[in-house]
């Protein structure tokens, strides 16, 4: 199979996006960095985007099996949410480095201010 | 030789670029670096977004998440990558664990993808690849013109739009906005030089 | 292009070279307009001081003064501090170059003069000169220089504050318009100088001046260069560059500034149009000669040019006269005045669109644009294919996709 002559399809945006998935999630098993993990979190929600994308897309699958406008309406809210999500960790994670010195997430175990 | 399939090549060149440097955030251990690379990945996925007929989401990914999202992390990144912070490696016992259990997930994860017959590639019809951003913009208003000529009149009941889900966010993005401006106020001048951090 | 190259070569090779004819037009234009501007400045800030600026290399005027500037820059040596992140500061320059080049590409220069002709263009090039706080930011970080990194910190948060009266600015015109399709904003201000966005109601002329602030803001001109705040930082955040990586940074910032200024003559200055409907008189714009269609995109382009230059002069002339801010003053300037009155500005074009539909001021608004779109709108139900191509995506990727199926089907 050639990949430069053949056309592309859902499956290989899944490819991707599993790829992207995985790697998010392993950056937020492994880091020990606030920010860090925060980065594997866009990661994943990015990868989950990349397959929304490729099952809303006219293009991708043409004809009735599509789900139309669901899939990029669903992508477009998960970054707005991931905007947020990420300003409010952001400022939290700002908050433990004020207090704390530290932005190592094994630091954080006392469950008090 | 058939004809160069330029849709195929310009996704290869974006799913390579988008691919290598989500597995370079995971593998480099220096905060800073992470961040370009997570912005160059994501930048590719806005590309493949384009290719994917979203142009409206592609640019909102542009604009948004790398222009916006990533900025602010970046931000952080520079308030607090300083001595240790900057480079915080993770224990061997750590890796393997996390290696085992990605791998396993992402064998899952791809052998799904690439199992169902329906999501192989077709060739792609005349003419399918329409402009997307007023189609959206109805849709979030409540009117989903993509769905008017659905033949089943039970499902076209079920696509009222997105204007509740929108209103949501937009109530949700005020809490997030006086949330984060909370949590990030300056202290009662106690401690004084951490006062102004966003 | 492509499809006349077609005709000669190969398809592949056909769709390379157009690709590569575009890129190369492109680079031509920002690093011309670089060479172009740095004299233009030092011509203009001379002016302004009462002095000649350059006026010995190349003549008269001093015309070839920023090229002998570039010679010197490239035997200059490449310096690299021994705490700076090297990979990172190696390659922050390239970051900020690339994308202010990549904004030119959804940038019509006139009629359909354009790269790529994107639905969402205005959003895009907005989106992608976001991106340009990227090489900044990483080089002050990546120069391990405390200087560098106070301006980073600054650039990162004036960019990320004036992006959103940035943002709401851009909204109105493309809500007067109904598209984002920047080819169709302009085609829409086609006729008297009065067509232009500009003069559609008071609140668009309002929006224009938050605009035009916003944008010096968010290219990093004074008085909002914060980052670079020579008086304070050394050279904020390339203090430690130089040589050809420091120039690339100025090639960067005069194309940005070039692309806020002709997003600006697009979004309200009627982009390519005349103040006058010239080629309408000639005949040009309508004949169905594409030798007199190309004089009057040639002339557009002349119309379109000069607009953005005048808008980068302007940026100069504000740059030598007002002093720099504070960086309080600056967040202020965006956070208490830059933003509600965009939002002021904003509500009351919608409100003004929605009282005066066809609009007020203009009372021949379409004596040119609806035969046109009344031509365009059967054209686009009957052959959706070509609209298609024409519209969607990455145009050159797509079309070749369409015109390779015909192949197929054939």
């Amino acid at each position: 199979m050639n990949l430069l002559t053949e056309p592309i399809g859902v499956s290989h945006y899944l490819i991707v996006g599993a790829i992207m998935f995985v790697t998010g999630a392993l950056c937020m098993a492994t880091k020990r960095n606030a920010l860090g993990v925060l980065m594997g979190i866009e990661l994943v929600l990015n990868g989950a985007n990349v397959n929304f994308v490729a099952f809303g897309s006219e293009y991708l699958r043409p004809g009735a099996v599509s789900m139309g406008l669901d899939g990029q309406l669903i992508a477009l809210f998960v970054i707005v949410l991931a905007a947020a999500e990420a300003a409010v960790a952001l400022a939290i994670v700002l908050n433990f480095y004020n207090n704390h010195s530290s932005v190592d997430v094994d630091k954080a175990d006392e469950l008090k201010g | 030789m058939e004809p160069i399939n330029w849709h195929s090549v310009f996704f290869l060149l974006f799913a390579l670029v988008g691919c290598g440097f989500s597995v370079a955030v995971l593998l480099t251990s220096n905060v800073v670096r992470m961040a370009f690379y997570l912005v160059l990945a994501l930048a590719a996925t806005s590309g493949l977004f384009f290719l994917a007929g979203a142009d409206f989401v592609g640019a909102m990914q542009i604009m948004i998440y790398v222009g916006g999202t990533l900025v602010l992390l970046i931000f952080g990144v520079m308030l607090t990558a300083r001595g240790p912070f900057i480079s915080m490696r993770t224990p061997a016992g750590e890796w393997i664990l996390g290696a085992i259990i990605g791998g396993s997930l992402l064998v899952v994860l791809l052998s799904a993808a690439t199992s169902v017959r329906a999501w192989r590639p077709v060739a792609v019809a005349e003419g399918e690849a329409r402009p997307t951003a007023t189609r959206l913009g109805m849709a979030l208003l409540g009117a989903r013109v993509d769905k008017l000529e659905e033949p089943d009149p039970t499902q076209r009941e079920g696509m009222s739009g997105y204007l509740l889900p929108f209103e949501i966010v937009s109530v949700h993005l005020l809490v997030v906005l006086v949330g984060s401006a909370y949590l990030a106020r300056p202290k009662k001048r106690a401690v004084g030089s951490t006062a102004e951090t966003v | 292009m492509a499809e006349y190259l077609q005709q000669y070569l190969p398809q592949s090779l056909a769709y390379l070279t157009a690709a590569l004819v575009h890129a190369v037009l492109i680079l031509v234009v920002v690093a011309l307009g670089t060479l172009i501007f740095i004299w233009l400045e030092r011509k203009v800030s001379g002016r302004i001081q009462d002095r000649l600026g350059p006026t010995r290399v190349g003549g008269k005027f001093g015309w070839l003064q920023t090229l002998a500037d570039g010679l010197k820059l490239i035997t200059k040596e490449d310096l690299r501090p021994a705490s700076a992140d090297s990979m990172l500061f190696l390659i922050a320059p390239y970051v900020s170059l690339c994308a202010s080049y990549v904004a030119y590409i959804a940038l019509p220069f006139a009629d359909g003069w354009v790269a790529i002709h994107l639905n969402v263009a205005v959003f895009f090039i907005v989106a992608v000169l976001g991106l340009e706080v990227f090489g900044v930011m990483l080089a002050g970080y990546a120069s391990g220089s405390k200087w560098s990194l106070f301006g980073a910190m600054r650039e990162a948060a004036q960019v990320v504050s004036y992006e959103v009266p940035l943002g709401i600015c851009v909204v109105v015109p493309v809500l007067i318009a109904g598209t984002m399709d920047l080819v169709a904003i302009g085609q829409m201000q086609a006729g008297w100088f009065f067509n232009w966005f500009l003069f559609h109601d008071p609140f668009t002329f309002i929006v224009f001046w938050v605009y035009f602030t916003c944008a010096t803001a968010s290219v990093n001109r004074a008085p909002f260069d914060l980052a670079e705040a020579e008086s304070e930082l050394v050279a904020g955040f390339h203090t430690e560059y130089s040589g050809v990586r420091w120039s690339i940074f100025f090639m960067a910032e005069y194309s940005s500034m070039v692309v806020v200024s002709a997003l600006a003559a697009i979004l309200f200055f009627g982009g390519w149009n005349g103040p006058l409907p010239i080629t309408h008189w000639l005949g040009l714009a309508d004949s169905a000669n594409p030798l007199a269609h190309y004089v009057a995109n040639l002339l557009g382009l002349i119309n379109f040019l000069g607009k953005a230059i005048a808008g980068v002069t302007f940026m100069m002339w504000v740059r030598w006269t007002l002093p720099r801010l504070r960086i309080d003053q600056v967040m202020a300037t965006c956070l208490k005045y830059c933003t509600p009155i965009a939002a002021f500005g904003f509500a009351g074009a919608v409100i003004w669109t929605f009282l005066f539909p066809g609009g007020l001021v203009i009372p021949n608004k379409d004596w040119v644009v609806q035969e046109e779109y009344q031509l365009d709108e059967p054209q686009a139900q009957s052959a959706a294919s070509t609209s298609a191509a024409s519209t969607s995506p990455l145009a050159h990727a797509d079309s070749g996709l369409h015109a390779e199926e015909h192949h197929g089907t054939d």
